[in-house]
């Protein structure tokens, strides 16, 4: 979501590189772009103003470091700031004796009650808690019915619906039955409410001091505007918040809400809700979503992901042949759906640095997980003799082939010649030996992506790094893993 | 297939596979009918009590801006900013600003002249697309409205909103519960239907929304309904699937008829920041949207986000969400919401 933030500040450095020396006139123009791109992704004003304070000071008049250009100082300024801004650390959720009450506060329509089943999945599924959700909204038609429905597609308990009940009875009855059946989490659902709504807002004050909450979340949509503001002060000052939760930050809103809340209440984004199901949820940490804001990607997520999702042994299978130089369309298909697996070539390509401007162009381009759909439908038209030995398809294989996807012979051309280009790079690669591969990834990538990067994996604790003859390619899942 | 219908008490439930034809729908006794000269003072007290907040901020900034006497390059700087805290938009804030100054820089106004100035250049954009939307029929069949957007947008309460609008005119009104997704989405629509008495048309979650609609049109053709609103469920606009499902959605509705839906309205939160200018956007270019409702203003957020809508997209603004009650949903009327948007009192 931060990408379009992070071309546009893109823009303003193509601007500043190739000069010598930061001087102010150089700095003052790239503020005032940083400026309308910050308004522009929603950050709140008076945050806005205060960021481009702090970066202009820091900027103005900074020695000029050799070998690094303007641009590069000025990248790293902003995004110091930017991380400072946005948190210095990842922030878990806390855990008081059994029961551990979370209280979930927002607007109408911010993703309560889908962030509130996407916490208790998690809790359950990651940490073994056992979690109790109660919806304490009594307003919305069918609302407390939306989170028993969740609960039973999550196998979450959800307290049991008593029409007619107040709020805070429901909170009594949920804090009892978390002590008496042995729950290690509630987490109270509440109806969303307006901020300025005085009753709506001693409402939950008044659940707030009979349930106690370790946690308050406030959830809040990652498209809000200036707002953004003024309700997380309000529901900081009149309910108290511990937390905050970003939701639809797989929509394209560019998120200045996070930054805005942030700075305005002190309190940290924990978590991101990345989608509609119920483990689209993601932990927030701010260096990397600060290198995303510059569009430097986000390599961590990615080589987490990678890590998550692929399965070891496929990938040693996989880095055996490549070694030994053989690929054929077997291989192809099981990348093919380890890609899907990792959320579809858009995703990858939005986490690599310096690729952010690339997802756009093939948003353009129409090039979408389709492609790869239909690739795949081409390689499951094959009989298992052809996906091995790919040399043995001949005209009439491949016409059998097209009629059987659907698509034509061209398009099981085009494949083919993609797998044989494959096969020609593996052999290359064999020839030079896994030593010089980091090598050439290191001639890929610019010198500012390899600081970034740099700082980015040694923060994270990964010790290799492309080029200190490391292992940053293990994570890569046709590569064996030492 | 279960076919919903359920309304009244002593409704039966449909028998499988058969939509039945439905009673003789009346608004529910508890809702009483509009009174006529209801709407122009509830609309402006609603909106004025929603956008106090927002009011008062800007009142005062202008006040507070006003220590001079002249109209200088600050004072319009200062206005400016208070404009992109209304969630204007760097661009259309500097172009509000950029056409309010003109003739008038450099000078004596008082605090009220240039709120009524600015309200001015305000109403100028908005003026064109103050347009109401007449549900009326246009061909044998109902009226059929589709209403989109983002998920939490407030589609489902807005869907609820017009029906009883529409029962209030005395039209007969059928909701079609497209939100097969979301959990309860359709428990949550029922309730609506019950409120306010609509022929209420369902199949069970997880059935394809583009069935739905098209079975609903069916049904609510049969039935003699007047009005068809098409709930459907929300959808990030950069979510290329979710989008061509709504293309299909309305690609088979023109199967009925190529009019078919009449109208398709995009509900926008208020509270939403720039991102808007995507939304509306994407969903004018895949599902052409013809009108906008906007929600929630009865909130501390401004909407300011519509003036630049309004200005780049030209699309109508055709209703305004002011409260959670059912009858919170207005027209929109262009000098109302500058007037409110930047505090001024008439």
């Amino acid at each position: 979501m931060f990408e379009s933030l992070g071309q546009k500040l893109g823009k303003v450095f193509t601007g500043l590189r190739g000069k010598g020396a930061l001087k102010e006139d150089d700095v003052n123009d790239a503020m005032r772009e940083i400026r309308v791109a910050l308004l522009e992704a929603d950050v709140a004003l008076p945050v806005v103003k205060a960021f481009i304070e702090t970066v202009k000071t820091k900027a103005i008049g900074q020695e000029v470091i050799a070998s690094v250009t303007p641009a590069q100082q000025v990248v790293k300024i902003v995004h110091d700031a930017l991380v400072e801004m946005l948190g210095s650390e990842t922030a878990e959720l806390k855990f008081t004796a059994p029961p551990s009450v979370y209280l979930m506060v927002g607007l109408q329509g911010s993703g309560k009650t889908t962030s509130t089943a996407k916490i208790a999945r998690m809790l359950s599924e990651k940490q073994r808690k056992k979690v109790l959700m109660a919806s304490l909204d009594v307003y919305r038609p069918a609302a407390q019915e939306q989170l028993r429905q969740l609960g039973a597609q999550t196998d979450i308990a959800t307290l049991p619906i008593l029409a007619g009940q107040k709020p805070a009875e429901i909170t009594k009855r949920a804090l009892e039955a978390g002590c008496l059946e042995g729950f290690d989490v509630v987490i109270l659902d509440t109806a969303g409410r307006l901020a300025i709504d005085e009753e709506m807002m001693a409402e939950v004050a008044l659940v707030r001091d009979l349930a106690k909450p370790v946690e308050t979340l406030l959830v809040a949509d990652a498209m809000t505007g200036q707002d953004a503001v003024n309700v997380a002060k309000a529901f900081e000052d009149k309910v108290g918040l511990s937390g905050i939760i970003l939701t639809r930050v797989d929509g394209d809103a560019r998120g200045g809400a996070a930054l805005s809340m942030k700075s305005v209440t002190g309190k940290p984004v924990k978590f991101l809700g990345t989608g509609e199901k119920s483990d689209a949820l993601e932990p927030f940490h701010p260096d990397r979503i600060a290198g995303r804001i510059l569009g430097m990607g986000d390599v961590v997520s990615l080589v987490e992901k990678a890590i998550e999702t692929v399965d070891q042994n496929e990938a040693e299978e996989m880095a055996r042949k490549f070694q030994k130089g053989q690929f054929d369309f077997n291989d192809l298909l099981m990348q093919m759906r380890q890609m899907q697996k990792m959320g579809g070539v858009q995703s990858l390509v939005k986490m690599l640095p310096g690729l952010g401007e690339m997802a756009s162009k093939l948003d353009e381009a129409g090039v979408d997980d389709k492609i790869i759909k239909r690739q795949e439908a081409i390689i499951l038209s094959m009989t298992p003799q052809e996906r091995s030995k790919p040399e043995i398809l001949n005209a009439s294989r491949k016409r059998r082939i097209a009629e059987g996807c659907g698509m034509t012979v061209q398009d099981v051309n085009k494949l083919y010649k993609q797998l044989q280009q494959m096969q020609t790079v593996m052999k290359r690669m064999k020839k030079m030996g896994m030593g010089k591969m980091a090598g050439m990834m290191q001639g890929l990538m610019n010198d500012k992506d390899k600081e970034i990067m740099a700082e980015r994996m040694q923060a994270q604790g990964f010790k290799g790094l492309p080029g200190n003859g490391g292992d940053f390619l293990g994570a890569n899942p046709f590569l064996k893993k030492k | 297939m279960f076919w919903r219908k359920d309304k009244k008490q002593d409704s039966q439930a449909a028998p499988v596979g058969v939509i039945e034809p439905v009673a003789e729908k009346h608004p529910e006794p508890s809702l009483p009918p509009r009174e006529g000269d209801r709407p122009g003072e509830t609309w402006l007290s609603r909106l004025g009590m929603g956008l106090s907040k927002s009011s008062t901020k800007l009142g005062q900034g202008i006040a507070d801006l006003l220590t001079k006497r002249k109209l200088d390059q600050e004072t319009l700087d200062g206005l400016e900013e208070l404009l992109i805290t209304a969630d204007l938009g760097p661009q259309t804030a500097a172009r509000v600003i950029a056409d309010f100054s003109q003739d008038r820089f450099g000078k004596d106004l008082d605090d009220n002249e240039i709120k009524a100035a600015l309200s001015e250049s305000i109403a100028r954009i908005l003026e064109p697309v103050a347009v109401p939307l007449a549900f009326d029929r246009r061909d044998e069949g109902p009226f059929v409205v589709l209403v989109c957007g983002v998920n939490g947008a407030g589609k489902t309460t807005t869907i609820g909103k017009i029906a009883h609008n529409l029962q209030c005119e005395g039209k007969r009104v059928a909701i079609a519960a497209g939100d097969t997704f979301r959990a309860a989405a359709v428990e949550q629509l029922k309730v609506w239907a019950e409120r306010t008495g609509s022929v209420f048309l369902a199949k069970d979650a997880g059935s394809d929304a583009a069935a739905v609609a098209f079975e609903a049109y069916e049904a609510a053709k049969r039935q003699g309904v007047d009005v068809l609103l098409v709930d459907t469920a929300g959808r990030l606009h950069n979510k290329s699937n979710l989008m061509a499902e709504l293309q299909k959605v309305i690609r088979v509705l023109k199967k009925h008829n190529d009019n078919l839906p009449h109208a398709t309205l995009l509900v926008l939160d208020s509270t939403t920041g720039q991102n808007a200018h995507a939304q509306v956007e994407t969903f004018r270019d895949m599902v052409n949207v013809t009108g906008l409702v906007v929600t929630k203003l009865d909130g501390s957020a401004k909407g300011g986000v519509v003036i630049g809508l309004a200005d780049r997209f030209a699309l109508p603004i055709h209703l305004i969400g002011v409260g959670e009650g059912i009858e919170d949903l207005q027209p929109f009327k262009a000098r109302d919401f500058s007037d409110s948007l930047v505090g001024l009192q008439r």
